[in-house]
């Protein structure tokens, strides 16, 4: 009780100490995992394909933890700016240990993929966001399973193969698997393991190489009793879309579990604009693409918090939930979920919903 | 307005400021735009130096902070080292509230979309809430610099500086105020808000300040508690020793800054402007008046960097938003320019600049001989 008191009224001296910084500010000089914001050491890096490696991450004191098969936030400084990308979380849960790993895919043109895939190194700290979806197997450990993936996507499901071999449950997994080719599967080996345990029924379709996609025929083929399986999908928007309309068909939908592994981003017209959702206000509107966002909102009937309205103060700024803008000054088309924005110089670029 | 050399072909872009009285309405334009696409280039080319930069600085200046109070702790041992001590606090502070906190506050370091240097993030040290000096820094006194009734920060209400200004018999005191603004300059930044201010001339009610004045109270109550109670109560018996430290480092830093913020906007050679004078004010317009408006402070790196680069008062107020330690090499540029258009680019050495200003304090203190303007005397 009272080493309590003590604690805690040391806390707040230093608190007060520490001002207008916090205490880890300075401790995060002498190491970057002692900030207050949650962050991770990349501690291995290890190549699966030509074109995917594994981070194994350590991440700090404010980590949460992981629920294998959940994705994490990962922000990562490409060229001194940050960028947030998804990942799945592909590695069992242990009891005392935090490393988690994720699976990066190279993404054509794809900024973040390629600085991970070429210049990320053992010893980097990147930026963490909590675990978050429910992407992750059922409470009930007895039911049956079936894991539908293609490329990438296999990542979260690798995380739950791993994470029921590790706690031993031998439990009815039935697994189909898109890839292009042998040499594009990632963790081809590991998957042949699994393959020879009891319980375990992998179908590996090489697309490339003489291999079927998905269709309601393969799926019987393979899988007979797919109706009576917990289904997880994972994959490029082709298959998803594939595989949720033939669950839906069936009216079997609420057995059906979803992970999108790369967000679409419908290609905007060059100066178009979009529907502006208000998050907070819950009302949405048109807005030009080269009107500002500011204006929109006033014209729509909210008084959002404003100065300059030329871009120079920072008065207006605003979280982006979805969507991209336009900088009216530049034309520069950018954003990012959860980056701020100045809506007295950005006008939508597609659909865009902002936290006002 | 009538031009009066309507004979001539030539029609001034900006008849009633007689320093770009000579630019034309094309001119003005073409200066604009080359002045944008120099402003962008530099921006398109921020990149990872720039980031290793800001890290780098905040990293030395925590360093410096945190060594500087063991210096002053050292006091104890040595007497000395409390005056040593209370330099390096001094300077920490400097460097924490020009070159990162200000900057920072201007979104200077948005784009590297970490929240822990961000505009929207940031508290500085110093009495004043970052959210309130955004407002009327940023905003007020950036959008309408130097035009008289409009930029708060012209003459902080409290001193006179152009004749465009009407004369008290209050001025009369002006160079003791401006020696106290000097002496208590962050507590000036701190009661300097238009919601505050507005209290006195009847434009806000109470209720409508209360939310300011409550947000001022808890970070003076931060800023006091630090500096001037748990710092010196850690030092047992040399309590005051250690608060003297303390005063005389935030008193350092109150001095340079009001110095170099003085010689921004006030000395010689600076152009004020009236609130006519910027209706309808287009891009290339508000760079003209940025320009006149401001005056930078000559001088080497360690100026620039201690000045928070605000020694490049111009290149910051054309370009509020660019990353500080680029203004010296766009300075370069926006100066061949101003010369290339005959646009007055004030630039002098740091007691020069000062002593225009205080000149000021003292010359306008006075009534004006003549009358004030002729245009405010016909009715
Ligand atoms: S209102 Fe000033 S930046 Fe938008």
């Amino acid at each position: 009780m009272a080493s309590s008191l003590l604690n805690s009224s040391v806390t707040r001296v230093s608190q007060w100490l520490a001002s207008p910084l916090r205490p880890r500010q300075y401790l995060e000089l002498l190491n970057p995992l002692w900030a207050e914001q949650s962050c991770g050491r990349i501690e291995k890096i290890q190549r699966e394909t030509d074109n995917a490696v594994t981070l194994v991450i350590r991440p700090n004191h404010r980590w949460q933890g992981a629920v294998s098969g959940q994705y994490v936030r990962l922000g990562v400084d490409v060229d001194g700016v940050r960028h947030w990308r998804c990942y799945s979380v592909n590695s069992a849960q242990r009891p005392g240990d935090e490393t988690f790993s994720v699976t990066v895919g190279r993404v054509n043109g794809g900024r973040v993929s390629t600085y991970i895939q070429d210049t990320l190194r053992v010893g980097d700290v990147i930026a963490l966001d909590k675990a978050m979806g429910d992407f992750v197997l059922p409470t009930d450990a007895t039911a049956k399973l079936l894991f539908i993936s293609a490329g990438t996507g296999i990542t979260p499901m690798m995380g739950m193969l791993r994470s029921l071999r590790d706690s031993g449950i031998a439990a009815d997994v039935t697994h189909l698997h898109f890839a292009p080719t042998e040499k594009d599967c990632i963790y081809f080996n590991e998957l042949n393991d699994f393959a020879r345990r009891p319980g375990f029924n992998l179908h590996q379709s090489l697309t490339r190489e003489g291999g079927q996609h998905f269709d309601a025929a393969l799926l019987d083929n393979v899988c007979p009793d797919w109706a009576e399986r917990k289904a997880y999908v994972c994959g490029p928007e082709g298959l998803m879309n594939a595989v949720r309309t033939h669950w839906q068909n069936n009216e079997l939908s609420s057995q059906l579990c979803e992970e999108v592994f790369q967000p679409v981003r419908a290609e905007v017209p060059a100066g178009a604009g979009g529907t502006v959702l208000f998050w907070n206000a819950g009302s949405s509107t048109e807005g030009a693409g080269d009107k500002p966002l500011l204006e929109v909102a006033e014209n729509a009937g909210l008084l959002p918090k404003h100065g300059c309205r030329m871009g120079i103060c920072q008065e207006c700024v605003v979280t982006l939930r979805e969507g991209q803008v336009r900088d009216l000054a530049t034309g520069e088309v950018f954003g990012e979920s959860g980056e701020t924005i100045r809506i007295c110089v950005c006008a939508a670029a597609g659909n865009v919903t902002i936290d006002l | 307005m009538k031009q009066e050399n309507a004979s001539a072909d030539f029609v001034s872009a900006l008849p009633n400021i007689p320093a770009a009285k000579h630019l034309s309405e094309e001119q003005l334009q073409t200066f604009g735009a080359r002045l944008t696409e120099i402003g962008q280039r530099y921006m398109d080319s921020r990149g990872p130096a720039d980031e290793r930069y800001i890290r780098r600085v905040i990293a030395a200046q925590r360093t410096l902070a945190f060594v500087a109070r063991i210096v002053i702790y050292s006091g104890i041992l040595y007497a000395p080292m409390f005056f040593v001590g209370a330099f390096l606090l001094g300077l920490a502070k400097i460097i924490e509230n020009m070159e990162i906190g200000h900057n920072v506050l201007h979104g200077q370091w948005d784009w590297l979309k970490d929240p822990k240097i961000h505009s929207s993030k940031w508290e500085w040290d110093g009495v004043c809430p970052s959210k309130q000096w955004q407002r009327s820094h940023n905003y007020i006194h950036h959008k309408w610099c130097n035009v008289v009734g409009m930029d708060r920060d012209f003459g902080y209400h409290v001193l006179r500086v152009s004749e465009k200004q009407e004369w008290k018999p209050v001025y009369l005191f002006q160079p003791i105020s401006n020696m106290l603004m000097a002496i208590l300059f962050e507590w000036g930044v701190a009661v300097h808000d238009d919601k505050m201010g507005g209290l006195r001339t009847g434009e806000t009610t109470i209720e409508e300040a209360r939310p300011s004045f409550k947000r001022l109270f808890r970070k003076i109550g931060w800023q006091v508690g630090k500096d001037y109670i748990f710092f010196p109560l850690l030092a047992g018996p040399f309590f005051f020793s250690v608060l003297l430290a303390n005063v005389g480092a935030n008193l350092i830093r109150n001095l340079w800054a009001y110095a170099v913020i003085f010689c921004g906007h006030f000395p010689d050679g600076v152009e004020e402007f009236e609130p006519s004078d910027v209706e309808n004010e287009d891009k290339a317009r508000w760079y003209v008046r940025q320009i006149l408006g401001s005056a930078n402070i000559s001088g080497g790196p360690v100026l620039h960097f201690m000045s928070g680069n605000l020694s490049h008062q111009i290149e910051h107020h054309v370009f509020p938003r660019m990353p500080s330690n680029r203004y010296a090499a766009v300075a370069k540029e926006v100066r061949v320019l101003c010369q290339e258009y005959g646009i007055r680019y004030n630039s002098n050495n740091l007691p020069y600049q000062l002593f225009t200003v205080w000149r000021k304090v003292f010359r306008f203190a006075l009534p004006p001989r003549t009358p004030q303007n002729p245009a405010t005397q016909t009715p």
